[in-house]
């Protein structure tokens, strides 16, 4: 009955945003359903010199409590990250973060290409990557990356977006699986949900 | 788009360290591939190339190491950990000893090591500290020695200066020369260089504070586990450790050996032998 062909391989979730990204992320996570079964992990451009504040922000809507991981910190089921101020984020082998402050990647770090390329290589075919609206290119790459190991792109609806840049970027260098309004992004989630129920 | 594979990377770690004694088998396995990468694209040269060129020409294995160790930092980076540092951490050291050392292992171009001695000259103490300042790669200690920057990075310097709440003007400790801020040589006085490798190097003395922050995330966790031994040793008991604001000693083997004295700031004391 799924539009979206969905089944229960998945592994993880992985959301890159940034210029106007903030309000469909709250929305996103404020509608999850609850117990949903895989982490979340998210990179959003944030700004480099502030630590604190955005977690908080993000967390006040959301379902589960938004996390900002520790350098080789487990992954869990159903736990939502947020890649931590001037840090860039990667996943391990191994099933954990692993955190780095080497030189800005798309003038960015965290940089959501950092965060996708290496969700991508752990979690091959076994992963969603969702990108959302934003003012760089940043994340285009790491969602080609996605789809070159078999994983699932979804970007948000251009015409939706506050700025539309970044999507656009994805769709110009990669097969994108399905664009989507935020609203459609959440029954995609909840879709995703009922595989593993 | 190039790529290399684990096999590889591991082929590449192993050379490097039977051939020239650098031992980066325990990275951590994402930000050494991406630096092995970074390498491959500058140079131009594939995973096959790069090894030949590793084993065939040793002079490269300097630049190869001046590349794939991250020197990227900041000048007072985290303002709120300086600030922590001035007001509690250090005058608790001064209740005990007037004189004291600190460690910076793994100083990269020394801009940590800096902030360190102008803060404790904002503090009138500078005279009063020994500091010893260690990195793996040579090349990157002439850096940090000559205490030269472009001068573009220091508006984001200023700014963590300014949030650090220094009691000078920042623009008084450099000048502008030829685009770099050149900054005096004066500040430090009490501050000597050496090459240290964090991995295979032994313990080489005791100090009362030692600074390695975001240095140990490029580690795997068996080898954080092995270097949080060895800053254990160098350490007087109830001395200081900080590491960076995202790192974690938690599951360490000798986690146990020292108490939290600030979480947000990762500032450990150690507690037992």
């Amino acid at each position: 009955m799924s539009k979206y062909n969905l089944n229960n391989s998945y592994k993880a979730v992985v959301i890159g945003g940034s210029a106007g990204s903030f309000q469909g992320m709250v929305k996103i996570l404020s509608q999850l359903p609850k117990g949903f079964p895989l982490p979340i992990i998210m990179c959003l451009h944030r700004l480099k010199h502030v630590r604190n504040g955005f977690v908080e922000a993000l967390s006040i809507k959301s379902v589960v409590q938004v996390m900002e991981p520790h350098d080789k910190e487990s992954i869990k089921k159903g736990a939502v990250y947020l890649a931590p101020a001037n840090y860039h984020m990667s996943v391990e082998l191994g099933n954990h973060f692993a955190l780095s402050t080497e030189e800005m990647v798309n003038n960015s770090r965290p940089a959501i290409d950092i965060t996708l390329g290496t969700s991508a290589f752990v979690y091959k075919d076994k992963l969603v990557g969702i990108l959302l609206s934003g003012a760089n290119r940043d994340g285009a790459l790491g969602m080609k990356q996605i789809h070159d190991r078999g994983g699932l792109t979804i970007v948000q609806d251009p015409a939706e977006c506050m700025i539309d840049t970044m999507p656009r970027a994805a769709l110009a260098v990669t097969k994108i699986d399905h664009v989507l309004k935020v609203d459609q992004i959440v029954e995609f989630l909840k879709e995703l949900d009922k595989q593993y129920r | 788009m190039l790529d290399i594979d684990i096999a590889d990377l591991k082929r590449i770690s192993e050379l490097i360290f039977q051939k020239y004694n650098y031992d980066f088998r325990n990275y951590a396995m994402s930000s050494f591939k991406r630096r092995v990468l970074r390498i491959m694209e500058l140079k131009k040269l594939t995973a096959e190339a790069l090894l030949k060129k590793l084993t065939d020409t040793p002079t490269f294995v300097n630049e190869f190491l001046d590349e794939l160790t991250v020197n990227v930092t900041e000048m007072f980076r985290d303002p709120s950990f300086w600030r922590i540092m001035r007001e509690e951490i250090i005058p608790a050291i001064m209740l005990n000893h007037k004189q004291f050392k600190i460690w910076h292992a793994g100083c990269s171009s020394g801009e940590e090591v800096l902030s360190m001695c102008i803060m404790l000259k904002e503090m009138g103490i500078l005279h009063d500290v020994t500091i010893i300042a260690t990195d793996l790669d040579v090349n990157i200690l002439e850096k940090a020695k000559n205490i030269t920057y472009p001068i573009k990075n220091m508006e984001l310097n200023e700014k963590n200066y300014i949030r650090f709440q220094g009691t000078s003007s920042f623009k008084n400790y450099y000048k502008e020369e030829n685009g770099n801020a050149v900054f005096d040589k004066n500040l430090l006085m009490n501050v000597s260089f050496r090459r240290h490798d964090l991995v295979l190097g032994d313990i080489f003395n005791k100090f009362d504070l030692i600074l390695c922050r975001n240095v140990m995330i490029y580690f795997n966790q068996s080898l954080q586990n092995e270097v949080l031994k060895k800053f254990h040793e160098s350490l007087f008991k109830y001395g200081y450790l900080a590491i960076g604001s995202k790192e974690s000693l938690i599951w360490c083997d000798y986690a146990n050996r020292f108490i939290v004295v600030n979480n947000e700031e990762k500032i450990y004391k150690k507690i037992k032998d």
